[in-house]
């Protein structure tokens, strides 16, 4: 049975939800559950039902694509404080990536079916989620922006010993 | 030193170390076996490949022993390509050391946090020397590295050793993951948010690429860093290093004399126009 209060808690003291108000965290600690995924284990695959997102407590969460002829390519890593995944907010609700556990890594799986029922239920809680992931989502373009960039590559500047 | 400033001062080659495909160090004695002028972390020295140019190099060597005067640098121009053909044995010109330097006393007692951009770390790599050679005197040591690739990590073995420090935190990311690599992925400013040291005791110090030095500060600052108390490297097109041609004049400043280490509080304005 999962325990309400404790997961409130833990929801509380992740930055994902700081600041958010009690009765909207224990509203939203009703469709939570503690996860748990030994390294290697698969979070979620591409194409697959976006039916939760993570905040991840402890480990790192590799977030990969398939290159045909190359593998598995890691997008970029997640650590405890980030919080995996928003496909569940976008129609067809599919993942657009994998998500594979680097190490051992434990998480608080949030609902989406459950979430989104409550959201369209509590506009004032769904303006708050949809804030913090807003932030969330701008941060990654702009981390993706940038390593689009390459800023470390050879390139144009004066020469010398900082690049580019 | 010699005395006039513009006249450079011949030293041989004594190794000559690939560190990346494209990046080398030089590690270079006086020619005529005299002292090697001492340098503060962070300073650079104009080096003269006779019948190519002159460009300038931070020193990248342990500023406690400046009788093994290192470079290290990236081929990718004229006068750097030269170098990249260098072997040891051969003489090449210095002049200096130039420029301001990291300020250390400035982070007594204070946690450090030292951001280092691709080939960035090399600038850096005295101040850690002379940081880990007075560590009982600072707070938290942080050294979060971004690379290109995991074979873009300069002073590979190095950087292992450092993390293998009990005093000292290192976290490396790269952009691209490649081959085996099983660490971070993502922009080096990742791992200031993700933080491990007290933004209103710290004292940060950032080189790397211009655009990678700005968000990097933005994001000590978002952190709670004062902007007074971080440092930034910033490298122009300098030429003469003594603030005489005007090359390298940024705003009202030469980087060559004024810099290259500046306070990010006094430059914050400047970094976001490029046509300086």
């Amino acid at each position: 049975m999962v325990n309400v209060e404790g997961l409130d808690t833990l929801l509380h003291s992740h930055p994902f939800f700081q600041g958010m108000d009690e009765g909207m965290l224990e509203f939203i600690a009703g469709c939570a559950a503690n996860e748990r995924f030994e390294a290697g284990d698969m979070v979620f695959r591409e194409g697959g039902p976006a039916d939760k997102f993570y905040v991840v407590r402890h480990g790192i969460i590799a977030v990969e694509v398939g290159v045909p002829g190359r593998g598995k390519a890691t997008l970029q890593t997640l650590h405890e404080d980030d919080v995996l995944g928003w496909s569940w907010l976008v129609p067809p609700y599919r993942w657009t990536f994998d998500a594979r556990a680097a190490t051992l890594t434990r998480v608080i799986s949030l609902d989406a079916v459950c979430l989104r029922a409550k959201m369209a239920e509590n506009h004032e809680m769904a303006y708050h989620l949809l804030m913090r992931f807003t932030a969330v989502m701008a941060e990654r373009l702009h981390a993706a922006r940038m390593q689009m960039l390459d800023l470390y590559a050879p390139g144009g500047g004066p020469e010398g010993d900082r690049g580019p | 030193m010699t005395a006039d400033l513009m006249l450079p001062r011949a030293f041989r080659i004594t190794k000559v170390r690939r560190e990346l495909a494209d990046t080398f160090t030089l590690v270079l004695a006086p020619d005529d076996d005299g002292p090697v002028p001492p340098f503060q972390p962070g300073q650079f020295n104009m080096l003269y490949v006779p019948g190519v140019g002159e460009v300038p190099i931070s020193i990248s060597g342990d500023p406690a022993q400046p009788e093994t005067l290192i470079h290290t640098t990236r081929a990718v121009g004229a006068v750097t390509k030269a170098m990249w053909s260098l072997k040891a044995g051969q003489s090449i010109g210095v002049r200096g050391p130039f420029g301001s330097s990291w300020p250390v006393e400035a982070a007594l007692g204070d946690d450090v946090v030292i951001v280092a951009g691709g080939i960035g770390l090399a600038p850096l790599r005295p101040l850690i020397h002379a940081v880990m050679a007075r560590r009982a005197e600072f707070g938290k040591v942080l050294i979060l590295y971004g690379a290109r690739t995991p074979d873009d990590i300069l002073f590979d073995k190095q950087v292992r050793d450092w993390r293998g420090r009990f005093d000292l935190s290192v976290h490396v990311t790269v952009d691209r993951a490649t081959g085996t690599w099983s660490g971070n992925v993502g922009v080096v400013t990742k791992l200031i948010k993700r933080g491990g040291f007290d933004p209103h005791h710290t004292t940060a110090y950032v080189c790397g690429p211009e655009v990678m030095m700005r968000y990097a500060a933005d994001a000590l600052v978002a952190k709670g860093v004062a902007s007074t108390n971080i440092w930034l490297s910033m490298e122009r097109n300098m030429k003469c290093a003594i603030g005489f041609c005007g090359h390298c004049q940024w705003g009202g400043r030469f980087v060559c004399k004024d810099g290259p280490v500046f306070n990010h509080a006094a430059v914050a304005d400047l970094l976001p126009l490029t046509d300086f």
